[in-house]
């Protein structure tokens, strides 16, 4: 029933990176894909930042067919999905169709799509609304369109739970391998840098309003005053590990335990969740914390989360007591396709030995956090916790497993990535 | 290990027709229709002028102002839903550990005519690309990600465990309850607040779906413009609502003596991996969602029932649907029962699938099967039993309940009395 | 707009509304091909109706796209309602 569930594909699609091995690289440099907005004119908001990709043509990679009907959300997580299944070396054509499913998470759908329609709505009329918006905007546009590219049958699902949605989008992909669905498209890819989405995302009031990149995003650190917000996200292949070492599939790791729970509701006086996910992670991974090697970090980048993540850590792992770290200070924060990349980046740091910097910060003492910032640590990592929460106040983490700590092991020979 | 069973120990429904459960099954024990022209806001420009709205009155049912402020129509459906089935299970939440308590929720849409309804602000009706931040509700955030309804549920029913919204289009009823179901079974909570919520009578939700034709253009009389498995449909007509149910552990509920509605015996969601809004006519995505359903539920095509239809009352879902049912259950499909609540309530597309669930428990607690109102013209295509205009008194133990939505979801879930089989 | 709707209005608001297949030329002799060979399904036909629609300022039936099968049948359909549309 609890059969291992590995990945062993990864399609990125991220601000500083298009494709795994560029995002790598990127992400090993330091490389920060913040800067200014280029998509539309931000000079009247108070936040002018963004994490965007660049050089992304959807028109090199996609048939023109799909390109009127899509958001740019929608058009990078199908790019992001070919990719991944190429990286997993799987043809969906040759495979039972019932067998693959596609499950993704979302936060805010095609935000762009819909705001061009609202457009023509309220300043032509409602006949000029197109046909594709009944579903171009909506939250399972990515999973139904990935299903429809690759003839994916079997079990789909998408969920919404703001920034923590990726990682349980990839806990229900992991539950349907375990019901009995050999393969699982998962991941998440958001992307709503548009001037509606950006009146939307700045009145949560949690934007940095910075206009120097290296400035702007500062999780931990003592001047942190908000995120600045990315597209992307990534999207993994999925597959029991029995399966997935029958066609002698190259495996990046095991998605071994996840757990998520939800604050109390403001002003009960409880504790919040982060803490409790965390445990229920390990102990579903059946390991302790003394196991986990590496943490990548939610990183809100407001003074009262990032104590709330810090005291959540030290709580389980002790002051300073476990390598803890933000990628995402490189590319902004990508809601649901924040958790995607960095499971994506936890299995490239455990195969390669490296731990990949949070960029720009200066970790604040008073969060006892053992932060690795500046420049690349290396390490041997076996185990790997990621977190993600969403606003409102949901609290996922998931625990990771290197390829050679599966169990059964496995070999994992084919390394294809750049050092 | 016995496999963990799941129990349906409380409702609530706010339909178009009258909220609660009794006006509720009033409604479709009688075969009345809710639909009606819009009244929301002038539908004179819109192709399809008709909905299923409902009267709600949200304070009158316990939201306070700063919440009716604060959320969305969709997500005061979810609250008042939630509410209602917590209090209908009688179970005392706060004497539970929170983070064994979790929140599912289904909506399609999100929070539609929140943002339809901001959007022309900030965009002074329109006019302004670069819309402007500073007539944008303090909230407008909540509406971009509709996890919103997921937080305020679970603060209103003091939920800490595993939370979130499923968002599957018109299969967010089902998938919602399912997704729920697997927690429950999988042990990572012990009861789950599930249910689903959608509000999308809004001006961009009728020029969509305009767009694609999918909608009724029938106004001429309202009451009869649904009219599902009907050799004259021509398309769904628009609804709104939700329900929402509490999901327990079976020994959970026993032990605090619970009164059990209905047991989720098995759920099953497909793709067809075909179209975004096209089905194919045979159905066979469909047939495979029932028949994973079923062996999930151990029952036999012939255990069913009663047969509660997607049935939106489009020219090809109908079809589509009925060749499904053949496909999946055989020679029983043309012996069992098979009816669409919207030819009553409407089609409120990520809400309708729990509305629907909630119609099949009703169904087997009074032994009575809805009708399919408005079908007076048979379609040779059509050719089940589809309990025409009058319910319908029948033992009913089983129900298949399915749902079918855009991006090719296909849904089935198995209802049965609880009584059934040793526990 | 002048009054003819031709068969490279249509080439141009097919690929605007809805692209092109790869493995079909629109450049080709497609007028009597059916819009299912070139790739057509009813939500694409559906997306360029409306958008000849919008373009010409006329209101085309409701089923008219499903009734034409073909660019040249859909051709003649738009420039009868052009003719009419003329005098108004």
């Amino acid at each position: 029933m609890n059969t291992p569930v590995v990945v062993t594909g990864l399609g990125v699609v991220s601000p500083n990176g298009l494709g795994a091995a560029d995002y790598w690289a990127a992400t090993l440099v330091g490389k920060s894909g913040l800067s200014r907005i280029t998509r539309f004119d931000p000079s009247q908001y108070p936040a002018r930042l963004a994490g965007e990709i660049h050089g992304f043509a959807a028109e090199e990679h996609l048939p023109s067919r799909l390109l009127p009907q899509t958001d740019r959300m929608t058009r990078l997580a199908l790019v992001a999905a070919d990719w991944a299944l190429a990286d997993a070396g799987v043809s969906t054509a040759e495979r039972p169709a019932f067998e693959m499913g596609v499950i993704t998470a979302s936060a805010s759908g095609g935000f762009e799509f819909g705001q061009n329609e609202l457009r023509k709505l309220w300043s032509r009329g409602g006949q000029y609304v197109s046909a594709y918006q009944s579903f171009a905007w909506f939250y399972a546009v990515n999973s139904g369109q990935i299903s429809i590219r690759h003839g994916l049958k079997g079990p789909s699902g998408v969920v919404v739970s703001d920034q923590a949605g990726g990682l349980d989008a990839v806990a229900q992909a992991r539950r349907q391998i375990r019901k009995g669905t050999p393969l699982i498209v998962s991941g998440g890819v958001d992307a709503s840098l548009c001037p509606w989405g950006w009146v939307a995302q700045t009145a949560g009031g949690r934007l940095s309003t910075s206009d120097e990149p290296s400035r702007a995003y500062l999780p931990f650190d003592s001047a942190a005053r908000g995120h600045v917000p990315g597209e992307g996200g990534a999207i993994l292949i999925m597959e029991d590990l029995a399966a997935a070492r029958a066609r002698g599939a190259r495996v990046y790791g095991e998605v071994a335990g996840y757990g998520a729970t939800f604050d109390p509701r403001p002003g009960s006086g409880r504790a919040p969740g982060l803490r409790k996910a965390i445990e229920l992670a390990l102990a579903d991974a059946d390991t302790g914390p003394a196991a986990v090697d590496l943490v990548f970090a939610d990183a809100a980048a407001l003074p009262e989360l990032d104590r709330s993540e810090a005291a959540a850590l030290c709580a389980v792992f002790g002051a300073r007591g476990v390598p803890v770290t933000a990628p995402k200070t490189m590319t902004g924060r990508l809601y649901s396709g924040a958790a995607p990349l960095d499971l994506a980046t936890a299995f490239l740091a455990m195969r390669e030995g490296i731990i990949p910097p949070t960029v720009n910060v200066e970790a604040a003492a008073e969060h006892r956090l053992d932060l690795v910032t500046r420049q690349t640590r290396d390490a041997e990592l076996r185990t790997v916790l990621v977190l993600a929460r969403g606003h409102g106040g949901f609290n996922s983490a998931m625990v990771l497993r290197s390829a050679r700590d599966t169990d059964p092991p496995v070999a994992n020979e084919r390394k294809t990535h750049v050092r | 290990m016995t496999a963990r069973r799941v129990a349906i120990t409380g409702i609530d429904v706010l339909a178009p027709g009258g909220t609660g459960v009794e006006a509720f099954w009033s409604l479709l024990s009688e075969g009345r229709t809710a639909t009606r022209a819009i009244t929301f806001f002038d539908p004179a420009p819109f192709r399809s002028r008709v909905a299923a709205e409902i009267d709600f009155d949200p304070e009158a049912h316990g939201l306070s102002p700063q919440e009716v402020r604060r959320m969305d129509r969709a997500a005061q459906f979810a609250v008042v839903a939630a509410r209602g089935a917590v209090a209908d299970s009688g179970v005392d939440l706060a004497a539970h550990d929170p983070h064994r308590i979790g929140v599912a929720i289904g909506s399609a849409v999100g929070a539609t005519m929140g943002l339809d309804a901001e959007y022309r602000v900030v965009s002074d009706g329109g006019r302004l690309d670069l819309v402007d931040h500073r007539y944008a509700v303090p909230h407008l955030y909540d509406y971009l990600v509709p996890s919103s309804f997921a937080a305020e549920v679970a603060w209103a029913v003091g939920a800490e465990g595993p939370c979130t919204v499923v968002s599957t289009g018109c299969t967010s009823g089902i998938d919602s309850v399912g997704y729920a179901v697997d927690l429950i079974r999988e042990g990572s909570a012990d009861v789950m607040v599930a249910g689903s919520s959608d509000a999308p009578i809004s001006p961009i939700t009728m020029a969509c779906f305009d767009a694609i034709k999918a909608t009724t253009p029938r106004h001429d009389r309202p009451e009869r413009a649904s009219r599902p498995f009907d050799g004259t449909r021509n398309g769904f007509v628009l609804g709104e609502g939700a329900a929402f149910f509490v999901l327990e552990e079976f020994e959970h509920a026993r032990r605090r003596g619970a009164r059990i509605h209905a047991e989720i015996a098995g759920y099953a969601t497909r793709s067809n991996a075909y179209h975004m809004t096209g089905l194919r006519p045979d159905g066979a995505e469909m047939a495979e969602a029932i028949r994973v359903a079923l062996d999930e539920a151990r029952m036999a095509p012939t255990a069913i029932d009663y047969v509660n239809a997607h049935g939106s009352g489009t020219k090809q879902n109908d079809r589509h649907e009925t060749a499904a049912f053949k496909r999946s259950l055989g020679d029983h499909a043309y012996r069992t029962p098979v009816s669409s609540i919207k030819s009553m309530v409407g089609h409120s597309l990520g809400a309708i699938g729990s509305i629907e669930i909630a119609a099949s428990v009703l169904a087997m607690a009074h032994n009575v099967v809805p009708p399919t109102a408005n079908l007076h013209t048979p379609d040779p295509e059509c050719d089940l039993d589809y309990v025409p205009i009058v319910a319908r008194e029948r033992r009913t133990d089983a129900v298949l309940t399915v749902g079918s939505g855009f991006g090719g979801f296909q849904s089935a879930m198995v209802l049965a009395r609880p009584e059934r089989g040793a526990v | 707009m002048s009054g003819e709707f031709t068969l490279d209005d249509l080439k141009r608001i097919l690929r605007a509304a809805a692209g092109a297949d790869e493995s079909v030329d629109l450049d080709g002799d497609i007028a009597d091909a059916s819009f299912e060979a070139l790739g057509y399904e009813s939500l694409a036909l559906l997306e360029t109706g409306s958008r000849i629609e919008q373009e010409y300022g006329i209101v085309l039936r409701d089923d008219l796209l499903t009734v034409e099968e073909t660019p040249r049948g859909l051709i003649d359909s738009v420039n009868a309602h052009l003719s009419g549309a003329v005098s108004t």
